[in-house]
C-alpha cells in the first residue's frame, strides 16, 4: 500500500513536468515571434525588450499596471475554462461581460446611498445574475433543441453591447454625456490598494480561480464534472444527471463573465461608458486555451498576456509599433498551440 | 422460391480468395482461408459473431488489408487497397446498416456512387438508367424522394441499384434481410434470383439459417476465423450447418456453480411485454417478458444485434421503452432515470469498458468512484472519502476473490482486460442487487475471465440477480442457471443449461422454427 | 414616405447587403462540407485590408478586388490547415483567426486609413440613366451589386447540380459515405473552403472598394458573424441566403430610415433589431433547422484506419 504523499508526488510530478515544459516552450515562442515582428518593423527587438520590461516589470507602477490589466483577463479565462471542464465551449464572454456590467450598474445607480459592504455585494450579486442570464439563453435553446448554441451566442454578444448601449443613452446616461453614466459612487466602487489601480476585483479574481481549483481537484462536483467532459457517455451510463450539469455549469460561466463586467465597472474604470469592452470576453478565450483550461496555467498566461498588451501599448506610443501586431501575435500563439505539434506533449481534448 | 442447382459451376470462379490471413490485436480475425465465388450463384457466408464474415468480406472490399493470402479474379491476381480498387474491380458491398445520406435524394445517394458521373448532373439521364436497372430487377424505387422519407426497405434497395449501376459483377450482402420486414423478405429473394440469373456473384452474410436454406446455391461456414466447410445447397442439413457453426457438441464444465439459492416467490427483475425504437429493425425489442429472480443468473444467448444491447439498456434505463413495464421488486420504474436505477441498486458492466464505463485521463481510483459519488462526498460534498474509495475497492476484492487493481494508473494506461477487471470491481462494490453485464468477458485474458465469472457466481450467491448477454457459450452454460435465446428483439427460447444443448440454442439463435431432439 | 426615402432604403440595402450575401455564400458552401469558420471576421477584414491596399497603390480597383478575393482564399486556408490537417477545435481555431485578422488587417491597412480612392465605379442600367440625377444615382451600383444574385444562383448551381457539389455536400452530411465513394473528404474540404474564401474577399473588397471606399480598422463590424447566421437563417441554401441577406441589410436600413426621420426610438435598440430577428427567425424554425444542418459540421475526419 503506497503512503498517500508518494502517490501524489508520483503523479503529480509527471503532469508538473508536462506543464512547465509546455509553458516555457509557449513563453519562448511568444518572445521569439514578438521579436521578429519587431525586426520586421525595422525596430530593435533587444531594445525594446528593455523598454518593455522597464516600463512593466521594472518599476511599481509599471508592474501594478500590468496587474490592473491582468484582472478581467483572469475572470473572463475562468469564465471559458469553468464550461469547458464538462465540455461546454464558451464563446459568448463579450456579451455576458456587457449584461453583467449592465445589471451591476443599475445596482450603483439605484441604490447610490446604500453603504459599500452592502451595495458592493449586491452589485457583485447582480453581475453574476446578467452574466448567467445571457449564457442560460443559448444553454437553454440548445437544451430544447432550437438552436445552435454557439451562434446564439455569438449573436448575443453583438446585442448585447447596443443594449448596454441603449440603457446609457436611454436611460442611465449623466447629465454632460450620453455615451456614459454619471460616475459611480464611491460606495460602488470596488476598493484599490496601494495607491494603485490594483482593485479588489483582484482578490475576487484570485479567490475564483483558488475555488476553481479546489473544486475541480476535490470536490464531489468537480469529480463528476470532470467525469462528464472526460466521458460523457459513460456518466451518463454511471448514472449522473449529465444534461442538468451542463445547463447548470453553463450558467455558472456566464455568471463568471458577468462578474468580469461588474469588476471592471466597478473597480476599473467606475462608470459605465458605451463599448468599453476591447474584446476581454475574447482575450480570456483565447488565454484559457493557451493555458489548457487549467487554473496556474490561467494565471501564468493572464500576466503574461497582460505583459504583452502593455508593452504593446507602450510601444505604440514609443515606436509607432500598430497595436495590431498584440493580436497577430497572441492569435499565432494560439494557432500553435491548436495544431498540437508533438513536442508540446499531451493537450487536453 | 425453388433453389436451382443451375449455377454456372463450370469454369473458373469469378473470385478465389486463397490463404487469406488478418489478424487485430489480439485477435485473430481470419486465419487462411480460402473461398471460391462463382458467378450465377448465390454464395453464403455463415458463421456466428466474430468468426470472421464480415472482416473477410471487408478484405474484399478494400476496406481492411489482409496480413497474407491473395485475391484473383478470374483467375488473376489482383491488389485490392481500398473500396476505390474494389469498386474498379467490379466488385460492390452493402453494408449492414447501410451508407445512405438520408437528407439526399434517392437518385443523388446513387449518383454519388456512379463511377461515370459527369461534372454536370444529368438528372434525367441518371433517373432513366434508375428506372431501367430497377424495372430489370423488381427494385421499384422513387428517385426524386429524399431517403429519410422512404423505408428501410427501399433504402436497401437504394444500395442494391448503386452496386448495380456501378458495374457491380460481385455484390457483397452484409446482413440484408436484418432490416427487412417478413413480407419484404420474399421480394428480396425474387430479386436476389434474378440476378443470379444474370449471372451476378452474390455472398451473403448472414447468420440465419432460414435465409441460407431458402436462397443460396453454395454456403460456406466460418468459424473462429477458420473455414469449417464449404457443400452445396443439395448437400446441406440444418444439422451439419450448425455443427460446423458451433465448436463443441457438448460444453465443458469448467466450474461448476454450486447449488442454485432457492428463488424467493418475487421476482427481482420483471419485463412485462417491454418494447423499445420504432418496430421494424430487427434489434429493437418486442414483447419481451423475462422474470428475474435474485440469486440466479439468467443467460441470454443470440447473435450480437437481436436486441442484445436494447434489452440491457433499457433495463439500466439507458433506452426508453415504447411499451409494457419493467418492474424491479415490483415497483413500476418503468422509464425511471438511470441514476434511480443504480440508487435501486442496479449494477451495469458493459463490453467496452474504455468508451462506456471510464474516464481515460482520470485515475483508477477516481474512475472507481464515478458510480457511487453521493456515497463517497463528504462534508456535503466538499471533500471526497478517497479512503472510503479504497476501501470498498479492498472489500469487494477480498467477497469476490478479484485480483487487485492498480488505483493510481490513470485509466487510459490499462490493458482492456485491466480495465474491466477494474469496472467489475467498481459495480460489484455495495452489493448490487441486479447485475447486468454485457458480452463483460470480451477480449479478457483466460485469467481475468475465469475470476470475471467467479465474481458473478460469487455475487448470486450473495443473493444478487444477474443478467448475462454472451456470446462464449462456455460462459452460457456454466454459469447460467437459466438461459433464453434472443432472435430478433424476441425470447424464442427458455431452458435450464442441464436440459438443452448447444445444437438446440444455435438453431433459436439462427432464427429456425424447427427444433430437434438430440441425443446427449 | 417618399418615393425617395423608399428608394434610400432599397439603395442602402443593397449595396450594405451585397458584401453580406458573398460572404454568406461563402461560408454555406465551407459549412456544407462540414467546415465552421467562425474566423470569417477576420477573413473579410484581411480581404477588405489588402484589397484597399492595393487599390490605394496603383489606383485600381479592379486589381484591388483580384487581390482581396485572393486573400480571402489563403486566408481561409490558415483555419483549414488547422482544422482538416491538424483535427484542431473548430470554434477554438475560428476565433483564433479572428484575432489573426483583427491584427493582421490593421497592419496592412495602417498606412491607408483614410486614404482615398477611385472604387468600383457606379453604374446605372439602361432605362435609369434616363431617370433625374437625384433617383438615378440612388440606383446606380457597381458592378459587384449586379452580379451578387447571379453568383449565388452559380453558387446553387454548383452545390446542385454539379458532381462537384454533390461530393461536397456528402462529405458535409456523411463523410464516411463520400470516403466509400472513392472521394476524398479532406480534399473536398479545402477546395469548400478555399473557395468559400475567395467569395469572402469578394464581399469584403465590396464593402472597402466599392461601398465606403474607405478603410478603418474592424470596418466589417461583425459582418462575419452575421453571415454565419445569416448562413442557418437561410438553411444552407444559396438561393434563400439572397432574401437572408436582404431581409438583414435591409432591417438595417430600414432602421437607419427611421433614426433619420426622428422616430422616438434609441437607435442603439433599433441596431439590435437585425440581430434579434435572426434570432427569433432561428428560434422559429427550431426544429426544422435540425433537418438542413449538414450533419458533419464541427466534426473531424481521421481518414480510413
Amino acid at each position: 500500500m503506497i503512503r498517500k504523499t508518494e502517490k501524489n508526488t508520483l503523479l503529480q510530478s509527471e503532469t508538473l513536468r508536462d506543464t512547465v515544459v509546455r509553458y516555457v516552450l509557449m513563453i519562448l515562442m511568444v518572445i521569439v515571434f514578438f521579436g521578429l515582428i519587431l525586426l520586421i518593423y525595422g525596430i530593435n527587438p533587444i531594445q525594446s525588450y528593455k523598454d518593455i520590461f522597464s516600463s512593466t516589470l521594472g518599476s511599481a507602477y509599471g508592474f501594478s499596471e500590468v496587474v490592473v490589466a491582468m484582472i478581467p483577463m483572469l475572470i473572463t479565462a475562468l469564465a471559458v475554462a469553468i464550461p469547458w471542464q464538462v465540455g461546454l465551449i464558451n464563446v459568448g464572454g463579450e456579451g455576458q461581460l456587457y449584461i453583467g456590467a449592465a445589471f451591476a450598474t443599475w445596482g450603483a445607480l439605484t441604490f447610490s446611498s446604500l453603504p459599500a459592504y452592502i451595495l458592493l455585494p449586491l452589485m457583485i450579486v447582480l453581475g453574476m445574475l446578467g452574466g448567467a442570464l445571457w449564457s442560460f439563453i443559448p444553454a437553454y435553446m440548445k437544451a430544447i433543441g432550437l438552436v445552435n448554441e454557439t451562434i446564439t451566442a455569438l449573436l448575443l454578444n453583438s446585442v448585447a453591447p447596443k443594449l448596454v448601449g441603449f440603457l446609457i443613452f436611454g436611460y442611465w446616461h449623466s447629465a454632460m454625456d450620453t455615451v456614459k453614466t454619471a460616475n459611480f459612487v464611491s460606495a460602488a466602487r470596488l476598493p484599490t490598494f496601494f495607491g494603485t489601480r490594483i482593485h479588489l476585483g483582484l482578490i475576487i479574481a484570485l479567490v475564483l480561480l483558488i475555488c476553481f481549483w479546489f473544486v475541480m481537484k476535490y470536490t464531489r462536483w468537480g469529480l463528476e464534472m470532470r467525469s462528464i467532459g472526460g466521458n460523457s457517455h459513460a456518466a451518463l451510463r454511471n448514472g449522473l444527471p449529465v444534461k442538468a450539469y451542463l445547463i447548470i455549469v453553463a450558467c455558472i460561466g456566464g455568471a463568471i463573465g458577468g462578474l468580469a463586467g461588474m469588476t471592471q465597472v466597478s473597480g476599473f474604470y467606475g462608470v459605465l461608458v458605451n463599448n468599453f469592452s476591447t474584446g476581454t470576453g475574447f482575450m480570456g478565450f483565447l488565454i484559457c486555451w493557451l493555458a489548457g483550461g487549467k487554473p496556474l496555467g490561467i494565471l501564468l498566461m493572464s500576466f503574461v498576456v497582460a505583459v504583452i498588451t502593455a508593452g504593446g501599448n507602450m510601444l505604440q506610443l514609443t515606436q509607432d509599433l500598430p497595436y495590431a501586431v498584440i493580436n497577430i501575435l497572441l492569435a499565432f500563439t494560439l494557432f500553435i498551440v491548436l495544431a498540437r505539434p508533438s513536442f508540446f506533449g499531451r493537450n487536453k481534448a | 422460391m425453388q433453389n436451382s442447382n443451375a449455377s454456372k459451376t463450370t469454369g473458373e470462379p469469378s473470385v478465389s480468395l486463397r490463404g487469406i490471413t488478418k489478424s487485430f490485436p489480439g485477435v485473430a480475425a481470419n486465419d487462411h482461408i480460402d473461398l471460391d465465388i462463382y458467378g450465377g450463384e448465390i454464395h453464403a457466408l455463415l458463421g456466428e459473431n466474430g468468426a470472421g464474415k464480415s472482416v473477410l468480406m471487408k478484405i474484399l472490399y478494400g476496406f481492411y488489408h489482409a496480413d497474407a493470402g491473395e485475391i484473383l479474379l478470374d483467375g488473376k491476381p489482383v491488389s485490392i487497397q481500398s473500396p476505390h480498387d474494389a469498386r474498379n474491380l467490379h466488385i460492390g458491398m452493402v453494408f449492414q446498416g447501410l451508407n445512405m445520406i438520408p437528407v439526399l435524394n434517392v437518385w443523388e445517394n446513387i449518383a454519388l456512387f456512379l463511377p461515370d458521373l459527369k461534372p454536370m448532373l444529368d438528372y434525367k439521364r441518371i433517373e432513366h438508367r434508375i428506372t431501367e436497372m430497377s424495372e430489370r430487377y423488381n427494385l421499384k424505387v422513387h428517385p426524386h424522394k429524399r431517403v429519410s422519407e422512404i423505408s428501410i426497405g427501399e433504402q436497401q434497395k437504394v444500395e442494391i441499384l448503386k452496386l448495380l449501376l456501378s458495374d457491380a459483377r460481385v455484390l457483397i450482402l452484409d446482413e440484408p434481410t436484418d432490416v427487412l420486414a417478413p413480407h419484404e423478405v420474399e421480394a428480396f429473394f425474387g430479386v436476389l434470383d434474378s440476378l443470379r440469373k444474370d449471372g451476378y456473384a452474390i455472398i451473403l452474410i448472414t447468420h440465419k439459417m432460414k435465409d441460407v436454406l431458402e436462397c443460396a446455391d453454395r454456403i460456406s461456414v466460418l468459424r473462429g476465423g477458420r473455414l469449417a466447410g464449404t457443400m452445396l445447397r443439395d448437400e446441406a442439413t440444418e444439422e451439419k450447418l450448425i455443427s460446423l457453426m458451433f465448436e463443441k457438441e457438448v460444453p465443458g464444465l469448467k466450474t461448476k456453480p454450486g447449488e442454485s439459492r432457492d428463488k424467493g416467490a418475487e421476482p427481482l427483475l420483471e419485463l412485462r411485454d417491454v418494447a423499445t425504437g420504432t418496430q421494424g429493425a430487427g434489434s429493437c425489442l418486442k414483447n419481451v417478458n423475462l422474470k428475474i429472480y435474485p440469486g440466479e443468473i439468467v443467460g441470454v444467448a443470440g447473435v450480437s444485434g437481436n436486441g442484445q444491447k436494447e434489452l440491457c439498456d433499457v433495463i439500466l434505463g439507458m433506452e426508453p421503452s415504447t411499451g409494457g413495464k419493467k418492474l424491479l421488486y415490483g415497483k413500476d420504474l418503468t422509464n425511471a432515470s438511470i441514476g434511480t436505477m443504480r440508487k435501486n441498486k442496479v449494477a451495469f458492466i458493459p463490453e467496452h469498458p474504455m468508451s462506456m464505463a471510464t474516464v481515460p485521463f482520470m485515475t483508477v481510483l477516481e474512475n472507481m468512484s464515478l458510480t457511487k459519488t453521493k456515497r463517497y462526498a463528504r462534508r456535503g460534498g466538499f471533500s471526497v472519502d478517497w479512503e472510503a474509495v479504497e476501501a470498498d475497492v479492498e472489500e469487494t476484492k477480498e467477497r469476490l476473490e478479484l485480483p487487485p487493481v492498480p488505483l493510481y494508473r490513470l485509466a487510459k494506461t490499462l490493458s482492456g482486460g485491466n480495465l474491466q477487471r477494474m469496472v467489475i470491481t467498481r459495480e460489484m462494490v455495495d452489493n448490487p442487487e441486479l447485475i447486468i453485464a454485457s458480452y463483460f468477458t470480451r477480449g479478457l485474458d483466460v485469467q481475468s475471465t475465469i475470476a470475471a465469472r467467479q465474481a458473478l457466481v460469487k455475487a448470486r450467491e450473495g443473493g444478487a440477480a444477474v443478467l448475462l448477454v454472451s456470446e462464449d457459450f462456455d460462459e452460457l452454460f456454466t454459469i447460467s442457471d437459466r438461459m433464453v435465446v434472443l432472435f430478433g428483439g424476441e425470447i424464442v427460447g427458455e431452458f435450464k443449461p442441464e436440459d438443452t444443448n448447444i445444437y438446440e440454442i444455435g438453431y433459436l439463435m439462427t432464427g429456425s422454427e424447427v427444433r430437434h431432439d438430440t441425443e446427449n | 414616405m417618399t418615393t425617395l426615402a423608399i428608394l434610400g432604403v432599397l439603395s442602402s440595402a443593397l449595396f450594405s447587403g451585397t458584401s453580406l450575401l458573398y460572404a454568406t455564400l461563402g461560408e454555406i458552401i465551407g459549412q456544407r462540407s462540414g467546415v465552421i469558420n467562425l474566423g470569417l471576421e477576420g477573413t473579410l477584414l484581411v480581404s477588405a485590408a489588402s484589397g484597399f491596399a492595393v487599390t490605394s497603390i496603383t489606383g485600381n480597383p479592379y486589381l484591388g478586388t483580384l487581390v482581396a478575393v485572393i486573400a480571402g482564399g489563403l486566408t481561409n486556408m490558415i483555419l483549414g490547415y488547422l482544422v482538416i490537417e491538424r483535427g484542431a477545435n473548430q470554434l477554438a481555431s475560428g476565433l483564433a483567426l479572428m484575432f489573426f485578422g483583427y491584427g493582421l488587417s490593421a497592419m496592412i491597412g495602417k498606412a491607408y486609413v483614410g486614404a482615398k480612392i477611385e472604387g468600383l465605379p457606379r453604374i446605372a442600367l439602361p432605362g435609369i440613366s434616363n431617370l433625374p440625377t437625384l433617383y438615378s444615382s440612388l440606383l446606380s451600383f457597381d458592378i459587384l451589386v449586379y452580379l451578387a444574385v447571379p453568383v449565388a444562383i452559380l453558387v446553387w448551381w454548383m452545390l446542385f447540380r454539379t458532381r462537384w457539389g454533390l461530393g461536397l455536400r456528402a462529405t458535409g452530411e456523411n463523410t464516411d459515405a463520400a470516403f466509400s465513394s472513392g472521394r476524398n473528404p479532406k480534399r473536398i474540404r479545402y477546395q469548400s473552403l478555399f473557395i468559400g474564401g475567395l467569395l469572402a474577399g469578394l464581399g469584403a473588397a465590396h464593402l472597402s472598394i466599392a461601398y465606403t471606399m474607405t478603410w478603418a480598422e474592424h470596418m466589417t463590424a461583425g459582418r462575419g458573424f452575421i453571415a454565419i447566421a445569416l448562413v442557418i437563417f437561410s438553411r444552407w441554401n444559396p438561393l434563400q441566403a439572397i432574401g437572408g441577406a436582404l431581409i438583414f441589410s435591409g432591417a438595417v436600413a430600414f432602421q437607419l430610415l427611421l433614426q433619420s426621420s426622428g422616430v422616438q426610438v434609441s437607435p442603439l435598440l433599433l441596431d439590435t433589431i437585425p440581430y434579434v430577428i435572426t434570432l427569433l427567425v432561428l428560434i422559429a424554425m427550431g426544429g426544422t433547422r435540425k433537418q438542413s444542418t449538414p450533419a458533419m459540421l464541427g466534426r473531424v475526419f481521421s481518414g480510413s484506419e
